[in-house]
């Protein structure tokens, strides 16, 4: 028997163990749990008291019994009375039965939770961490409401030990997780932040991991963590290796410590406070620098723990995105560890290349690494490092490497595992249609993917390659001479004959003087493979054969022949049926005019964004997919939630007006504070007698200060004052929308009667169609509470939606309205567009109204790069090397509404001598036009 | 080949049938992996870092963001804790004893999150809390 388990353990469990293990059937293993199970309930219910050991010893049996996977349903009892027990040993059992079975039984939290009260105030250090495990593990809504108050106590209080604060730090965070509306914090953040500074490096631990939890939803308040981790890391990483004693690890300094901290400053920009900037860029430099030390050790351990602290170092600094030194050695880093012999380091290498590779500064210090990364898709054992070599070369690839590039993920598409195919079909399709320099490359490509990998291809990327075929005319004859080439090989895939189908029916013609591909040939070519197509293939392929009719006069007879047999007209798919009868019937009766307007080339496909690049998002999640050229552009893109609220000046300065607006104008008001002490009297007489504002009617003025910094970002903060705060979240795909709805009460008193509403005024009612879920009635002191808003636009439009909230606060009654921003630019869906294109459909839309023009002096410093963020957040495509001026700006993008889509150009020109911009923009409709240059202007 | 999961600890809620799935699932793709393999694998929206030792897997699933290398040394240290704690660990101290491998588990990990990391203050803890009645 194992040595621990002699002298203190449970004799009697360990031979019921032993006696499990030894059963040599499953049969045998049920009939001696039955028997134990017998025993042990005879023995909860016998008139005999059962002493504390007995009670434990049994209880540890069910558990036991329960975790081999049998249902227990008796001495839940047992269990909690074994709570109360003032024996550590007996007290662990009954806390860990409740820890494992509560999810099968959570009525048992009511009955514990007194007993946990008591552990809680016991103050002693190992009854605490029980309770406290015990909170952290169940993590329940109910231990919520019964101990969020009292765990910010116990973990801020100056004589809780430090064991104890560590379990009370994570058990916040846990609470915080399962129930955030139950865990105030506001009056405790100051001193929680605090913990930073700790003297015993296990409660900084665990603080971290709390405060990073807390910062990633509020970063605001926890702002001050930022200087305190920078101070911390930087007296570990500059440590000599013994001075941490119990917290190096084979040599390194705290090194899970220090990946936390590097984790904490990610929830943040770079640090405003060039002191602090400065000590942490040392301390990434330090990092950098010890990977190239010779190791102190050839343990494993070691480099692990080394690395582990690098690649954090190594993501901050990609999360920053502003220090291109840092960057490029970074990507050296990495580079390095490409060619590493431990499997490990290279997938890692791979994949934190790929967010390197969408920063401007290292995106070519990464593209150099492309025949490591080539050689890896070629040898790597391991599927899952393949995988990352495809993402990064996808992340690395623009238009100098990616013939390169493509054709090598062709290659290795032969032999590609069957699970990643689609997804290296879908990228190439994107790749060679994004970058493509040349079109008949292009469709090579793709007529490539379909015969390498033709089952994986999905309608999205045959769709595709028709689109972009019929949009460009440079392409078609070649596009029809190599389907028809394609379709020569005796078995291809049915997506090619699908592809062959469509492309020979509208562009056939351009061919057909080569006697090799006459009419003729190529219809022959075509009906061959009819008879092994599916049903929608064959129907495919009737169209193309009644536009052959058209094109092709000569081939009229052969073709009616064909339809008019038995099995076309008289097929047993209806669709195939009545195609072949309406076809004939057509080609019998319809003058050639009239054929000829029927069966026109198709117009050009509206440009939208790719629907492959759609199905890639989808498949990957959103935020998987590395936008290639716009993560690029936009600097804002850092990972991470922006902080909310960059402008310090609204934070500050709330003008009086917008703090007291629900009072209306009374200047004996505006300085009276908002609480219920002095001037508290008078705040009520006043709120009594205004009449509360009939519900759907924002009364007094409605604040919209903050309105027009929306307009290019969808988060941050809407509205604050001293009571409260409302931030926003939202998202835009489409003509859909959905906006969260922060409302953060600043006091530690409770609101009451809150409610919220959003009101449509006038036309805006038929132009929006907004759903707003109920929030709850009250907030409690320091608590968030959030709303959910469901937003459709139905037409194009130009006021905005006004948010009325009310609630009461110490008696009074406050009423709030502000301009929520959702404009019309939320709805653009970003165009790609070469220059010949852009400037084809920028003279179609000249005619006077669909013009509108605004020169404008610049309201902020005319920089570049916050230009094109600006473009780039207001929805549309950012075109690079459209204009031929490079200072101008030019952008493409379509308004989606649910009645319509309106395509819209713009152009920003910028004259810097004169700090004037015009900006231009045409769109289909007027309104559009005059909206959007409203909005845009006002943002520079 | 057979396998037995000898303790599981969860930080998200299941109920009782989908722990069960997830755990024959993380058998599934853990176990078919060489020691050529790295020691990741993705698993649904979440990735497991894992470490083998004899016949025995130590598996943690986490967040796609989390730092890979810092969990694995995380299991490595958890192991060197259990080996000092019961001399010379093997398997079937994990058996017999399961209901103190929870109470390491929680020292080291909680609420999902590395609560302690250095050996010294977790043994010292352990030794003090065995000493109790």
């Amino acid at each position: 028997m194992p040595a621990v388990s002699k002298g203190d353990g449970m004799r009697g469990l360990a031979v019921f163990i032993s006696d499990i293990r030894n059963c040599k059937s499953k049969e045998a293993e049920i009939k001696r749990i039955n028997k134990e199970l017998a025993n042990i309930r005879s023995k909860f219910k016998g008139d005999k008291a059962l002493d504390g050991y007995s009670k434990k010893k049994y209880v540890c049996k069910l558990l036991f019994i329960f975790l081999l996977g049998h249902d227990i349903d008796f001495g839940h009892m047992e269990a909690v009375n074994l709570l109360s027990s003032n024996k550590y040993t007996e007290k662990q059992i009954g806390y860990l039965f409740i820890s494992v079975l509560v999810n099968s039984n959570s009525d048992l939290i009511r009955l514990i939770n007194n007993a946990i009260k008591n552990d809680l105030s016991s103050r002693n250090p190992t009854f605490m961490n029980l309770a406290l495990h015990c909170i952290a593990n169940v993590g329940s809504r109910e231990m919520a409401e019964a101990f969020a108050a009292d765990i910010p106590r116990i973990l801020v209080a100056g004589d809780t030990m430090d064991s104890v604060k560590q379990s009370a730090a994570l058990c916040l965070l846990r609470l915080n997780r399962t129930s955030p509306d139950l865990v105030p914090m506001g009056e405790w953040t100051s001193r929680v932040v605090h913990l930073l500074n700790d003297q015993h490096l296990g409660v900084v631990t665990a603080a971290t991991s709390l405060i990073t939890t807390l910062a990633q939803k509020n970063p605001e308040e926890f702002k001050t963590s930022v200087s305190l981790a920078v101070a911390r890391l930087s007296r570990i990483v500059t440590s000599a290796s013994t001075d941490l004693q119990d917290y190096t690890y084979y040599f390194v300094p705290a090194p899970w410590l220090s990946v936390k901290l590097l984790r904490l400053l990610q929830c943040y920009p770079p640090p405003e406070d060039a002191a602090i900037r400065g000590r942490l860029s040392e301390c990434l430099e330090t990092i950098l620098n010890k990977a190239q030390e010779p190791p102190k050790s050839k343990k494993v351990q070691h480099s692990n723990a080394k690395n582990a602290v690098l690649f954090e170092a190594i993501s901050l600094i990609i999360h920053h995105d502003s220090e291109p030194t840092l960057l490029v050695r970074a990507c050296n880093q990495l580079g390095q560890f490409l060619q590493h012999r431990e499997t490990n380091l290279r997938y890692l290498a791979l994949e934190s290349m790929c967010t390197l590779a969408s920063s401007e500064f290292s995106h070519e210090a990464v593209k150099t690494h492309i025949e490591t990364v080539i050689n890896a898709l070629k040898t790597e054992r391991d599927v899952s490092v393949r995988q990352r070599a495809v993402d990064l070369l996808y992340a690395m690839c623009d238009r100098s490497n990616v013939q390169q590039i493509v054709a090598e993920m062709l290659n290795y598409l032969e032999t590609a595992d069957y699970s990643i195919r689609e997804e290296i079909v879908l990228k190439v399709a994107i790749l060679a249609e994004k970058y493509a320099v040349d079109y008949t490359w292009y469709v090579d490509t793709i007529l490539n993917l379909i015969r390498i990998a033709g089952d994986y291809v999905s309608e999205e990327v045959w769709y595709r390659v028709i689109q972009i075929v019929i949009n460009r005319d440079d392409v078609q004859g070649y596009a029809a001479k190599t389907v028809f080439e394609a379709l020569q090989a005796p078995a291809c895939h049915e997506n090619l004959v699908k592809v062959g189908g469509y492309i020979l029916g509208e562009f056939g013609n351009l061919i057909a003087g080569d006697p090799r591909s006459s009419p003729l040939v190529q219809f022959n070519l075509l009906h061959s493979k009819f008879h092994l197509c599916s049903v929608p293939s064959r129907a495919l392929l009737l169209s193309t054969y009644i536009k052959f009719i058209n094109l092709f006069p000569e081939v009229k007879g052969t073709i009616q022949e064909v339809l008019r047999s038995d099995s076309q007209l008289r097929n047993a798919d209806v669709e195939l049926q009545q195609r072949a009868v309406e076809y004939l019937r057509l080609s019998c009766i319809a003058s050639t005019d009239i054929l000829a307007t029927v069966l026109e080339e198709m117009p050009p496909f509206p440009e939208r964004e790719s629907s492959i690049l759609a199905k890639l998002k989808r498949k990957k999640g959103p935020g998987m997919v590395p936008d290639i050229e716009e993560g690029r552009k936009d600097k804002n893109v850092n990972g991470g939630m922006e902080p909310i609220s960059t402008n310090a000046t609204t934070k500050s300065t709330p003008s009086p007006s917008t703090d007291l607006l629900s009072l209306g104008s009374s200047p004996a008001l505006s300085s009276a504070p908002p609480s219920s002490s002095a001037g508290g009297l008078l705040v009520d007489v006043f709120t009594e007698n205004h009449a509360p504002a009939a519900p759907g009617v924002p009364m007094g003025p409605v604040a919209d200060d903050n309105f027009s910094r929306f307009v290019c970002k969808n988060n941050g903060v809407l509205f604050e004052n001293q009571l409260v705060q409302i931030g926003l979240k939202s998202e835009f795909r489409q003509n859909l929308g959905r906006m969260y709805i922060f409302f953060g009460n600043k006091t530690s008193t409770q609101f009451l009667n809150f409610s919220s509403s959003v009101i449509c005024q006038d036309s805006l009612k038929t132009q929006l169609s907004i759903h707003i879920k109920p929030a709850d009635p009250t907030v409690d002191g320091g608590a968030q509470l959030q709303q959910i808003l469901n937003i459709e636009c139905v037409s194009d439009f130009v006021e905005a939606p006004v948010l009325s909230i009310q609630f009461r606060y110490g008696g009074t009654l406050q009423n709030i309205a502000v301009k929520l921003p959702i404009t019309l630019n939320k709805f653009f869906q970003p165009t790609e567009m070469t220059s010949q294109d852009f400037f084809q459909r920028w003279k179609q839309l000249s005619s006077p109204q669909q013009e509108v023009q605004k020169i404008f002096k610049a309201k902020h410093s005319m920089d570049t790069e916050v230009t094109k963020a600006k473009i780039i957040g207001f929805g549309v495509a950012l075109l690079d090397r459209v204009d031929p001026n490079p200072s101008n700006f030019v952008g493409a993008g379509v308004i989606h509404t649910k009645t319509t889509q309106v395509g819209c150009l713009l152009r920003l020109e910028p004259n810097t001598q004169a700090q004037m911009y015009r900006l231009t923009l045409r769109t289909s409709r007027d309104t559009v036009s005059q909206r959007l240059c409203e909005l845009l202007s006002d943002q520079f | 080949m057979y396998s037995k999961t000898r303790l599981a600890k969860w930080y998200m809620q299941f109920d009782d049938d989908e722990k069960q799935k997830l755990i024959e699932e993380v058998h599934a793709v853990v176990t078919v992996r060489d020691a050529k393999h790295t020691n990741f694998v993705e698993f649904r929206n979440f990735k497991i870092i894992y470490r083998r030792y004899a016949g025995l897997y130590f598996c943690i699933c986490v967040d796609v963001t989390d730092n890979n290398l810092a969990y694995l040394e995380g299991i490595h240290n958890f192991v060197e804790v259990l080996n000092e704690y019961f001399h010379n660990v093997c398997e079937l101290d994990l058996v017999f004893n399961f209901y103190k491998v929870y109470t390491v588990v929680d020292e080291m990990f909680l609420a999902g999150e590395i609560r302690e990391t250095s050996q010294t203050k977790v043994l010292k803890q352990l030794l003090m809390l065995q000493s109790l009645e």
